[in-house]
């Protein structure tokens, strides 16, 4: 590639003479129109990071924690959301995480794959991870929350959605992760007379382990984050007591974020910021790990 | 291990005993038990398609199709109702374009430069942060619009003076374009990676520079899996829901000036749907109507995606 070596080759009828001329202003330009894409992608993320942080530090503090939601802004903290987050996110990824590894699992390791059936669970997943998510919260309003199960507007209800709404984040992370266990490892072992079973869980899902733990932890902290699907489920009523069983109303920090972001008051809006912060604390640590896991302890094969 | 087929003379049934049955029906259960598991997500979208359909049915018993497509006044939740989609529709049209014509350029420039210029050491450095910023919550990107990008942008530097201070589909497009760059970025990336390496040795042998590797060799044979990852990008911008209620305002509006509030398809659902909508009421019935054109509008992206997305792969697979 190296053209110097070739411009050495055919003397002094230099090759890379055509490069300094109108291709050379290309080649150049185009390199900093690249430059340029990858400056707005970056830079709009440290504005955004920087903006937010500027407007909510006054009124940061761990006291938000600890103060029920609250129209007077000296008053005001963000402690049931915290709790409902906790909650909820807990039921999300109990639900969603081994559901997903048991889709992934049955898919690579299962499923005849040509099969008109596993093919349209593949499409039907990959067109799940790309439904809207407030439609999920209409799913949500009309057959958890009332509707047949009728829950209501509960932590178990918003749990359940956004395990179906991370469900094919992680069975399509997981499935990757199995993929990339080298088809090697499995036939030495149904070589060796163990069964399918067997070979996957003592050798095919350690190998994926943390590729899997990769992907449950993005699908986790997009749980967290998420916001639109409980605006339908009765998230964003005033709520001042801490969540304690499933039964409970609840409500979470995006949606106090929503309510503090709504409201015409500068100081609420303040806090609006101040909480940002702290989901994004939150998100930024678990991203960390995520790329953690996946740098040091993914094996390449 | 031979196993005999005899026993003093009367020949010996070869189904599995004890242990060994015992182990098969192991594998039996689980692999019902995993196929249950799968079998959770295609009940997933049965549910969602139910979901929507029955009301939306019943809502077309009450209005008609034809004032819901061809109207051009949305007020569904004022007296007198008026159920013409259209206002909303182009809302969210305007967002998911503006969007669009943001994350194109940037997600595919950050593409290129990933797959084509930077040093592993840069990339390895560089694509955990855009994958931060897929990590992003939309509520923190919705926060941003309203506060930043509206009153500081949009309202200084349009041109032709703005209406509002806080709320703009154009404010609101800009944001959702850096929201869904990821999208853009990593699915074309991925597309262009798997170019195999012999044609950008080829062209670099004839000549070419990078920039001609890129535009001539590595656009032309990835374009598929650009053309699925634009499409679903559009998808994501089209559902987009938290940026349109915070920074796109709740007032529909039919208008050719983006710097206008303008309310969403998914910011309406959002608006109508997080108060204590009475079950069965035409309001609650509304909610669907417009939930069911939504999953419409995105599952015919989806669809068309991951189409694409397939075709590319048996290329070069």
């Amino acid at each position: 590639m190296s053209s110097t070596t070739v411009g050495e080759l055919v003397g002094p009828s230099d090759l890379r003479a055509k490069d300094t001329g109108l291709k050379g202003i290309f080649d150049g330009t185009f390199r900093v129109l690249l430059y340029a894409a990858l400056g707005l992608a970056l830079g709009a993320l440290a504005l955004l990071m920087w903006r937010t942080y500027s407007e909510g530090s006054p009124a940061l503090s761990l006291d938000l924690l600890s103060k029920p939601p609250s129209e007077r802004p000296a008053k005001a903290g963000i402690e049931p959301g915290v709790w409902g987050t906790l909650i909820v996110t807990g039921v999300c990824a109990f639900l969603a995480i081994p559901t997903g590894v048991a889709t992934a699992l049955y898919l690579e390791q299962f499923a005849h794959k040509d099969r008109w059936y596993n093919r349209l669970l593949d499409v039907n997943i990959q067109n799940l991870a790309a439904v809207p998510s407030i439609v999920y919260g209409i799913l949500g309003l009309a057959f958890i929350a009332r509707g047949p199960l009728g829950w209501g507007p509960t932590v178990k209800t918003a749990g359940l959605i956004l395990a179906l709404l991370v469900l094919p984040t992680v069975i399509i992370a997981s499935r990757e992760a199995i993929r990339a266990v080298p088809s090697s490892l499995s036939a030495g072992s149904l070589a060796l007379g163990a069964t399918k079973w067997q070979t996957v869980r003592k050798q095919v899902l350690p190998s994926a382990i943390p590729g899997i733990a990769t992907g449950s932890i993005l699908a986790v902290s997009r749980a967290i984050g998420e916001t639109a699907p409980l605006l339908l489920l009765g998230g964003l009523t005033f709520i001042s007591a801490n969540p304690t069983s499933l039964d409970d109303r609840y409500t979470t920090v995006p949606l106090l974020i929503f309510s503090y972001a709504s409201s015409p008051k500068a100081e609420l809006r303040e806090i609006a910021a101040a909480s940002i912060i702290m989901l994004m604390i939150i998100i930024l640590f678990l991203n960390g790990i995520a790329i953690v896991i996946r740098n040091k302890f993914q094996r390449r094969w | 291990m031979t196993l005999p087929l005899t026993r003093n003379g009367a020949p010996v049934s070869l189904r599995a005993t004890g242990a060994l049955r015992r182990r098969n029906n192991v594998e039996r259960v689980v692999r019902l038990g995993l196929a249950t598991a799968a079998f959770v997500s295609v009940v997933t979208t049965v549910l969602i398609v139910l979901s929507l359909l029955e009301p939306t049915v019943e809502f077309f018993q009450e209005i008609s199709v034809k004032e819901f497509f061809t109207t051009t006044r949305w007020a569904p939740l004022f007296k007198p109702a008026s159920f013409g989609v259209w206002p909303i529709v182009t809302g969210t049209l305007w967002v998911a374009v503006i969007a669009i014509i943001v994350a194109v350029p940037t997600g595919l420039g950050a593409a290129f430069y990933l797959s084509e210029y930077a040093r592993p050491r840069v990339r390895k450095f560089v694509k955990p942060i855009l994958e931060l910023l897929a990590g992003v919550p939309t509520i923190v990107f919705g926060f941003f619009a309203l506060t930043f990008v509206n009153p500081e942008l949009v309202a200084r530097w349009w041109p032709f003076g703005v209406s509002n201070q806080n709320f703009s589909a154009l404010g609101a497009g800009l944001v959702t374009g850096i929201m869904i760059v990821p999208v853009v970025a990593s699915l074309s990336e991925d597309a262009m990676s798997s170019v195999p390496d012999s044609l950008r040795q080829g062209a670099l042998a004839l000549g070419s520079s990078r920039r001609e590797v890129c535009t001539k060799v590595v656009f032309p044979a990835a374009i598929s899996g650009i053309v699925a990852a634009i499409v679903l990008a559009a998808s994501r911008a089209v559902g987009e829901t938290m940026i349109a209620v915070l920074a796109s305002g709740s007032r529909a509006n039919l208008s050719k000036d983006p710097s206008e509030p303008m309310q969403t398809m998914a910011g309406f659902i959002a608006q109508a749907g997080s108060g204590d909508v009475p079950t069965g009421s035409t309001e609650f019935k509304t909610i669907f109507a417009v939930g069911a054109t939504l999953f419409f509008i995105t599952f015919v992206l989806n669809m068309f995606s991951i189409r694409i997305v397939r075709r590319f792969r048996q290329v070069y697979e």
